[in-house]
């Protein structure tokens, strides 16, 4: 395995640079075989790997005899054993006028998160069709999802033209087929080949099979295409990762710049606060620069000492990113809970992570028709066009014009898990100098008028646990001690301000933030406002609480169990329930998610109602809502 | 002057170690002294360049390493002034867990994933960066960049989050950890070529030397001291051979080489007609090997 003793020259550095590409498609179309094919023709499998790949394919193969150059690529155990791609595997490849990086990606709908995950960072993609099957439901969805993602060229590879016969009419007739469909996508380009992944029928070298076919082989249209998107040409933004700050003397942010380049001296601008300063260095470990581009990982230090933190994006002042709370994007979703409209989720964009909302989801796509259709939520590997609104303002541009600075993921807030992806089409409402106008009566103001601070009471527990209850003791109390309350429970609320709202797991979320913003403005009134709602899941609580400012909400968990609530029952709920006449009932078919982190546990196992009230009064007084 | 296609894959792994660095309280950097440790290490002390990388470095010493390798780690620690935290299974240690009479699943089992377990518990590590790229092997050309493990470690191949473009999710509960891969993107070509563009020091061993040599069911075992006893039969000769991955060196094949110098070892990998862990012992114990490691905790 020595080389033949001499040492040989490196060939030369590929002229067209890296492209990253990836396959995609139904399940079965074969794109794990064609990258195997791809690796196998460029005689980059190694030795020991055919080894391995011949003893993998007698025992999970399912190409007879032959070797199965799918196994090159299906790489988890579950992979090899079901015959099918879970997730995207990346692989290495390069030929003497290009380099490669492909994400192979998995045709099941269920995977449909990984194929994104794979075509988020590609340049190119690879849509596989088996020309027995043609155009199918999945070919439609990777597309859509490819020109959602901003990939511009695109390759309809028509595979297993073997099993047709190496028919041109078949060929021709997808390819029209295809094109009905992609033609509303605006793809810069479709480039259709007929190929057998199995065989190297126009894989890497001109089929003999195919002589009507005039059009590039798979390799020689991956070898010239235009990868080149063209960050470098964009507005300068630099999302800052990290301060870096060794001693007092030196205070630089560390980031990569995001798109186009800064030169010394040029005048920058932190988005979110307008505050602009010079650019003096651009600091290196292997030494100052002049300019820096896209791609460039740097360190900028400005002349002035601003406040600057991770998650601000620089700009340059002659060219600034919008800045907004309120904005459209496309979303799609990746989590098997769906989508709520009004739920609160953690979004990164950028260097940076906000509390985010979706506003609302004004229509949902068919990926077979691209039809718009109304939807109140969003499930697993669905796609909408929703308006949402960040905690606080965010910079960005248009995902069509900046892929960097325009993509956004949001992130469950309880298991951290990645439950969408979205690309922002255009901003709703200009935050900038929207900042709300200061009156003159203020909460300060109110504070001292009233002698005592706002705040929200909110009691959570089952039906018949006894919140309204115990709520109820708690106010007259209050008002006692002259104390402004007011109480806001499913009896005067669902009535009036919520009366179009029903049950539904979406319904429960959009009640408890009608909730939540009107116990907002009492508590900007300078009330004391008691809350008495069921809520069962954790997200609303927490998208509640954080409405107000700390400590002026005040999680109450009324904790009894539900066998005592069922004995006790007092509106015969739990009965109707049981009955199945009252459908989504919380401790029966729905479920009641435990407070995790509640200021007040109350236990009214062993409390009467009276005991549970003073305890509520005491937490307020250690907490110094009331004197 | 490093070439456009090693500049964009250093820039990138920057900005995945400055993440880490912005995001975790708690963060370490696995250093196993082989050659992708080497240019990892030579990129974090870049990427926080005038500050130095803000976590420590971090060794499982299964005590079976070459004493070269030993040698380089403590003169690199020395040499660039951060801090070096060396870890053994006290357990294995007392049960004599080795990997001649324990086997080589065994001893890989205690004295490197359970120990690496015990490491990042004992510290309270949040993110751990490792050397492992896609290229190496099918079931890491299957991991993200940010790699999630539930409490214990465990990773879950079939259930990843997703991720995507460079927006990495950080966020992670109690009990869970990250692990962290910079390097994903590299190939063992670009490691090399790296570490010559940069003149990154590197363990002698992957140089090709005349070296006391067993072979052993085909594989050439160099044998680094008096612990590994020889089979009837067997006997110790001198070859010029070189490493392209090393471990623990009974577990450690080497190759017969002339490669001498960086240089040569760059012309070498063009030619290469084998992967660069075909010579690791325990990655053929049995089909599907590595990820079943990897989802034990291995990294």
């Amino acid at each position: 395995m020595a080389p033949d003793g001499t040492s040989k020259t490196p060939p030369e550095a590929p002229g067209k640079g890296l492209l990253r590409f990836l396959t995609c498609g139904s399940v079965d179309d074969g794109k794990s075989t064609l990258i195997g094919r791809l690796l196998y023709d460029s005689k980059l499998i190694l030795e020991d790997q055919l080894v391995a790949l011949a003893r993998d394919s007698r025992k999970h193969g399912t190409t007879g005899d032959d070797i199965d150059l799918a196994l090159l690529v299906d790489g988890l155990e579950a992979e090899r054993e079901q015959g099918i791609t879970i997730d995207v595997a990346y692989r290495f490849f390069s030929t003497p006028k290009r380099s490669f990086i492909v994400a192979d990606t998995p045709g099941h709908e269920q995977y449909t998160r990984n194929m994104a995950t794979g075509a988020s960072g590609s340049e190119a993609a690879v849509i596989l069709v088996d020309a027995r099957k043609g155009v199918l439901t999945q070919t439609r969805r990777h597309s859509y999802i490819c020109s959602l993602l901003g990939i511009r060229h695109v390759v309809l590879a028509v595979n297993k033209i073997d099993l047709v016969d190496f028919s041109p009419e078949r060929f021709h007739h997808i390819v029209g087929d295809y094109f009905g469909f992609a033609q509303a996508l605006g793809f810069e380009s479709i480039t259709s080949i007929p190929v057998s992944a199995r065989f190297g029928d126009n894989v890497t070298s001109r089929s003999e099979r195919l002589r009507w076919y005039e059009g590039p082989t798979l390799l020689e249209y991956l070898e010239t295409v235009d990868a080149d998107h063209e960050l470098a040409a964009r507005p300068f933004r630099f999302p800052v990762q990290w301060v870096n700050r060794p001693n007092l003397d030196f205070r630089g942010y560390s980031g990569t710049v995001a798109s186009g380049s800064v030169t010394l001296g040029d005048r920058l601008v932190v988005a979110a606060s307008g505050r602009e300063s010079a650019l003096v260095r651009i600091v290196t470990a292997d030494g100052d620069l002049r300019s820096a581009q896209a791609g460039d990982a740097v360190t900028l230090v400005l002349a002035d000492e601003l406040d600057v933190a991770r998650g601000d994006l620089l700009a340059r002042t002659d060219a600034r990113p919008e800045v907004v709370d309120q904005f459209a994007a496309h979303v799609l979703w990746m989590a098997e809970e769906p989508m709520l409209p009004g739920r609160s989720y953690l979004m990164r964009i950028g260097t940076r992570y906000v509390p985010a909302r979706v506003t609302s989801l004004k229509h949902k796509i068919d990926v077979n028709t691209l039809e718009h259709i109304a939807a109140k939520t969003l499930a697993l590997n669905e796609i909408g066009l929703c308006n949402l609104g960040s905690a606080t303002p965010v910079a960005f541009d248009p995902y069509a014009e900046n892929r960097e600075t325009g993509a956004f993921i949001l992130i469950d807030r309880f298991n951290n898990a990645t439950a969408g992806a979205g690309m922002i089409t255009f901003g709703l409402r200009r935050a900038t100098n929207v900042h709300l106008q200061s009156l003159s009566i203020n909460r300060e103001a109110r504070v001292r008028r009233n002698g005592h601070r706002p705040a929200i009471l909110w009691f959570t527990g089952l039906s018949g646990s006894g919140k309204s209850t115990i709520a109820n003791l708690v106010e007259k109390e209050l008002h006692s001690h002259g104390v402004h309350t007011y109480l806001l429970d499913g009896d005067n609320v669902r009535h009036g301000l919520n009366r179009d709202l029903g049950f539904t797991d979406a319904d429960r979320v959009e009640n408890i933030r009608r909730v939540g913003e009107v116990a907002r403005l009492f508590v900007d009134a300078g009330l004391i406002v008691l809350c008495s709602f069921i809520s069962p899941f954790r997200a609303e609580r927490r998208m509640v609480r954080e409405l107000v400012g700390e400590g002026e909400f005040v999680e109450i968990f009324v904790d009894t169990p539900i066998e005592e609530c069922v004995r006790r029952d007092p509106k015969g709920l739990y009965a109707r329930a049981q009955a199945g006449k009252i459908k989504n009932f919380t401790g029966i078919d729905s479920p009641y998610e435990v407070p995790e982190q509640a200021e007040l546990v109350i236990s009214t196992h062993d409390l009467s109602a009276e005991e549970a009230a003073r305890r509520v009064l005491c937490e307020l007084r250690a907490r110094q809502i009331i004197g | 002057m490093l070439s456009r296609h090693l500049q964009r894959l250093e820039a990138e792994s920057i900005e995945i170690m400055r993440e880490v660095a912005a995001e975790f309280a708690n963060p370490v950097m696995l250093y196993s002294i082989g050659k992708d440790s080497g240019v990892m290490l030579h990129m974090a002390l870049k990427a926080f360049y005038p500050s130095k990388p803000p976590f420590p470095l971090l060794h499982i010493d299964t005590g079976w390493k070459f004493r070269d390798m030993i040698r380089h780690r403590d003169m690199i620690a020395e040499r660039y002034g951060v801090r070096l935290l060396v870890y053994t299974n006290p357990e294995g240690l007392a049960r004599g867990i080795n990997p001649i009479t324990s086997g080589s699943q065994l001893h890989t089992q205690v004295m490197k994933t359970e120990a690496l377990k015990q490491a990042l518990d004992k510290w309270g590590f949040d993110a751990a960066f490792g050397g492992a790229r896609r290229d190496e092997e099918k079931s890491r050309a299957k991991e993200r960049i940010f790699s999630f493990r539930s409490k214990g470690h465990v990773w879950d191949p079939r259930n990843q989050r997703p991720e995507l473009w460079r927006l990495y999710n950080t966020r992670i509960g109690k009990g869970e950890t990250i692990r962290v891969f910079p390097l994903s993107n590299w190939t063992e070509l670009d490691v090399w070529q790296y570490t010559q563009a940069e003149d990154i020091p590197v363990v002698p061993l992957y140089f090709a030397a005349p070296r006391p040599v067993v072979l052993r069911d085909g594989l050439l075992i160099v044998r680094d001291d008096e612990r590994l006893p020889l089979e009837p039969g067997e006997r110790t000769q001198m070859r010029t051979v070189r490493f392209r991955s090393l471990g623990c060196y009974p577990l450690s094949a080497a190759v017969e080489s002339t490669a001498a110098t960086l240089e040569e070892i760059v012309a070498e990998m063009f030619a290469a007609r084998t992967s660069e862990r075909s010579g690791r012992v325990i990655d053929a114990d049995e089909a599907a090997s590595m990820e079943k490691k990897k989802r034990e905790g291995y990294f």
